[in-house]
């Protein structure tokens, strides 16, 4: 409805400072209901299914049910999203399994290094066309010409 | 109709914060953190605070939130002026020239930094297979920062098409805002400021400076998660808070509504805030309405491209072959192109003379592929390879459209067996894919273009001071999430210096906070005072809540502006009908009514939603031609009509009068040669 939360699974992430699914849906739409500590879908039909909230979850108990308005029961599609690949099973109506793994990264989370051995900017430079990636690198930029 | 006012006598009174910087970044997706990495570096040594406000969390905010499968801007060996010509081509001919090429000469180093950062890019292998992201790395390949040359990197890289590259791209947004939280971050460090990234904020409007009318000064918003209205006072801004989507009555009826091809996240702000503080807009008239697997909305463009699969009528009819004659006769030498809205066109010829279901030949392709496989490789190999092929046809889905995955599954879709149906959407309003639907913006000074593409700021719009990226920064499609990355660190230089060149500037505003706090939580008050006057909140005939107002202005756009219904058509009469209902509805904003932080954020998304549509409404009823067969047509002037209208059409909104002006631009053609196919 598209993403559901399986209550028996949903601890309200009260061991973390914040509901991991509240925090990363992009149309803000999951929020915890603060009566029986779980997370819902306060929108469903504001949902994109971009699984994001199904892949952040620490307890796996975010899924996502097809759009019912076209989509025929029993088919669906799980992730198990790790530090630098993406496990997913798509489980077809008939019953049938498909498995993939896809590379999603090949750096450690965090370890980007946004400006080491990048030039320094000169500034003298900066009301010509070109980054400061290609000045320093003295990149020449084209013209149409 | 009385007007509402909020006094705080029924909602509570949200706690105001006020932050000063240099430099506000509006939005979070690719644009805005291309402009967080850029600016940072520059503005750091000059002890200039950079602030980016984001209405989501940016580690998944925008247009890339769920990810992508492919980069589709890439120049690699090609020259920045073929570009030009592709995005013109398929444009339909009205293009700047200056703001493409710019974008083209820049483009790459932004996707050599994501590939340094993480991003797994597919190589071709030494065998000419491709190679994901991992096995070209344990397989020793360079990565693209080192190459020599481009012709050494159109070696190395996968192409889909002869501007796309290859990725495995699930966590493309999450290692591109981990640049940018790493860049203010290190803005916030040495410029000692407790907070630069707000995320959950939502900014609602732009505020003229007191003492030059003219230059924009502060932008306000809300937060939705606690009663906090922030008012950011800035030097520049950068505006790339993304196109419109869901303004058209979507083919979808209830759940499916979320599923737009264009995430539904983006509701015309980047536009309104730009209008409302009276920057010039261009093209608003185009759209988008991209032809895609029915329903899922998933990607066509691996298919076509990598699979070399060949969409048909239901007969089997290559419909761009049989309706290319009768195309030629409206709208030649454009029809010739192919471009994607020509293609729309007579794909709509065959589904309204009844030949659909149009078909995506899934399976031929698949077929084909097979067969050659077998014969180049033997039995034993061409398996392994045709599994991993079935692997990357499946990753197209799962990076970036994961829905219609799920919905081959819940329709026991087998693509190798079968074909599945492909469909033109609802239209949508953006300027980074093929769309160009944007603000007029500054281009650069080096190009020798004409006086009216520049005026002294890259991307700077006719507002000084706030400047453009991504989905709306007009006329210049085709840029996608490398373009609007790199689109975001060439504004955020030119912001740069913009403040450096108006160093003793700062910004005030006429607006007292009290006003500005009453002005965006007026919603929460009209709901607080008139909710219990009804027995059900839902039906109460003091207000309008935010889910009305958003289908209220679909029912209209797809009606009278050229929607599903009425298979995009629409002609001046149907426009002006149109137009008197969004003015009720536009008034009735002044009623909408929210019950909580989540419904005023709704309240105000669609009231940009809104202005976005009255834009496109007037473009289009001032156009009088059809230069988007495909997207849109004018019944009363079917076909293009290059004697009179091969310019841009820009246009500007008076938010305080609510009156519009609306003018013909010259358009200079910068780069010879005639335009190549899109694909």
């Amino acid at each position: 409805m598209p993403s559901f939360v399986i209550t028996e699974k949903c601890d309200g992430c009260k061991a973390q400072d914040k509901t991991a699914c509240q925090y990363i849906c992009p149309n803000d739409l999951m929020t915890l209901n603060r009566d029986i500590m779980k997370a819902y879908n306060q929108e469903p039909e504001q949902c994109w299914e971009c699984y994001n909230c199904v892949k952040i979850c620490p307890q796996q108990a975010i899924e996502v049910r097809a759009y019912q308005d076209f989509a025929p029961l029993g088919g669906n599609v799980i992730p198990m999203r790790g530090t630098d690949s993406i496990m997913w099973t798509v489980k077809f109506r008939n019953g049938s399994l498909k498995r993939f793994k896809f590379p999603i990264r090949t750096t450690a989370e965090g370890s980007i290094n946004i400006y080491g051995g990048k030039p320094e900017p000169d500034i003298t430079k900066i009301k010509q066309p070109g980054f400061f990636t290609h000045q320093g690198a003295g990149v020449a930029m084209p013209t149409i010409k | 109709m009385e007007k509402e006012t909020c006094t705080f006598s029924y909602c509570q009174k949200p706690e105001v914060v006020e932050i000063e910087t240099d430099l506000l970044l509006i939005g979070g997706g690719m644009a805005c953190c291309g402009a967080a990495f850029e600016a940072a570096r520059w503005a750091t040594p000059k002890g200039m605070k950079i602030t980016m406000v984001d209405k989501a969390a940016t580690d998944r905010s925008g247009a890339v939130a769920m990810g992508l499968s492919a980069i589709n801007t890439y120049m690699g060996g090609n020259d920045p002026k073929d570009y030009v010509k592709m995005v013109r081509g398929d444009l339909m001919g009205i293009v700047r020239e200056d703001l493409i090429y710019d974008l083209g000469r820049h483009v790459d180093d932004s996707v050599h930094l994501f590939e340094e950062w993480g991003l797994p890019i597919w190589k071709k292998g030494d065998d000419g297979f491709s190679l994901d992201g991992f096995q070209a790395r344990d397989a020793g390949k360079k990565l693209l920062k080192d190459t020599a040359d481009g012709d050494e990197r159109e070696k190395l890289v996968v192409r889909s098409g002869k501007w796309q590259i290859m990725i495995n791209g699930e966590s493309y947004k999450v290692i591109v805002a981990e640049a940018a939280k790493l860049a203010l971050e290190h803005n916030r460090k040495a410029t000692g400021v407790a907070q630069n990234l707000f995320e959950r904020v939502f900014i609602v409007k732009l505020y003229h400076d007191a003492n030059d009318p003219k230059r924009v000064a502060a932008a306000a918003g809300f937060s939705v998660r606690e009663n906090k209205i922030y008012i950011f006072k800035a030097k520049a801004m950068i505006n790339a808070s993304g196109g419109a989507v869901n303004v058209f009555r979507p083919r979808s009826t209830q759940e499916g509504q979320g599923r737009a091809w264009y995430p539904v996240w983006n509701s015309g702000s980047g536009y309104a805030l730009g209008m409302q503080a009276g920057a010039e807009l261009t093209m608003m008239e185009n759209r988008f309405v991209p032809a895609r697997f029915k329903d899922g909305y998933g990607p066509v463009g691996a298919w076509f491209l990598f699979f070399k699969a060949k969409a048909t009528n239901a007969l089997g009819e290559d419909y761009c072959v049989t309706n290319f004659e009768e195309t030629k006769k409206l709208y030649s030498p454009y029809a010739e192109k192919l471009g994607t809205a020509i293609r729309n066109h007579m794909m709509m010829i065959d589904m309204k003379a009844g030949k659909g279901p149009i078909l995506m030949n899934t399976h031929i392709a698949m077929q084909e592929i097979n067969k050659t496989f077998k014969e180049k490789l033997g039995d034993k190999e061409a398996v392994k390879r045709i599994k991993h092929l079935e692997a990357e046809a499946w990753e197209d889905f799962l990076d970036m459209a994961i829905g219609q995955a799920g919905l081959w599954a819940c329709k026991n879709v087998e693509p190798d067996k079968e074909p599945s149906e492909i469909m033109p959407t609802e239209p949508y309003l953006l300027g980074s894919h093929a769309g160009c639907a944007g603000f007029w913006c500054s281009g650069p000074d080096d190009l020798g273009s004409p006086d009216h593409y520049h005026w002294g700021y890259n991307r700077m719009s006719t507002v000084p001071g706030l400047f453009m990226a991504g989905d709306i920064c007009g006329a210049s499609g085709h840029k996608f999430s490398s373009g609007s990355h790199a689109e975001g660190r060439i504004a955020a230089k030119s912001a740069i210096t913009f403040i450096l060149d108006h160093a003793d500037y700062k910004p005030a505003i006429k607006a007292t906070a009290d006003e500005i706090a009453a002005e965006l939580y007026a919603p929460y008050e009209v709901y607080e005072k008139y909710k219990t006057v009804s027995t059900d909140p839902a039906i109460n005939p003091h207000y309008i809540r935010p889910k009305m107002l958003q289908t209220r202005l679909q029912k209209i756009a797809d009606e009278y502006f050229g929607g599903i219904s009425t298979w995009y058509m629409t002609s001046k009469t149907m426009l002006d009908t149109g137009l008197n209902l969004l003015d009720m509805l536009k008034e009735d904003a002044g009623k909408m009514a929210a019950a909580n932080l989540h419904e005023l954020m709704r309240c105000w998304e669609n009231y940009h939603r809104i202005l976005s549509v009255e834009a496109h409404a007037r473009h289009i009823l001032f156009r009088e031609e059809t230069r988007y067969p495909g997207y849109y047509y004018r019944g009363d002037f079917l076909p293009i009509n290059d004697k009179d209208w091969k310019c841009f059409v820009n246009s500007k909104y008076d938010a305080e009068k609510n009156t519009w002006e609306l003018k013909k631009v010259p358009y200079v053609q910068m780069v010879e040669d005639a335009p190549p196919a899109a694909h």
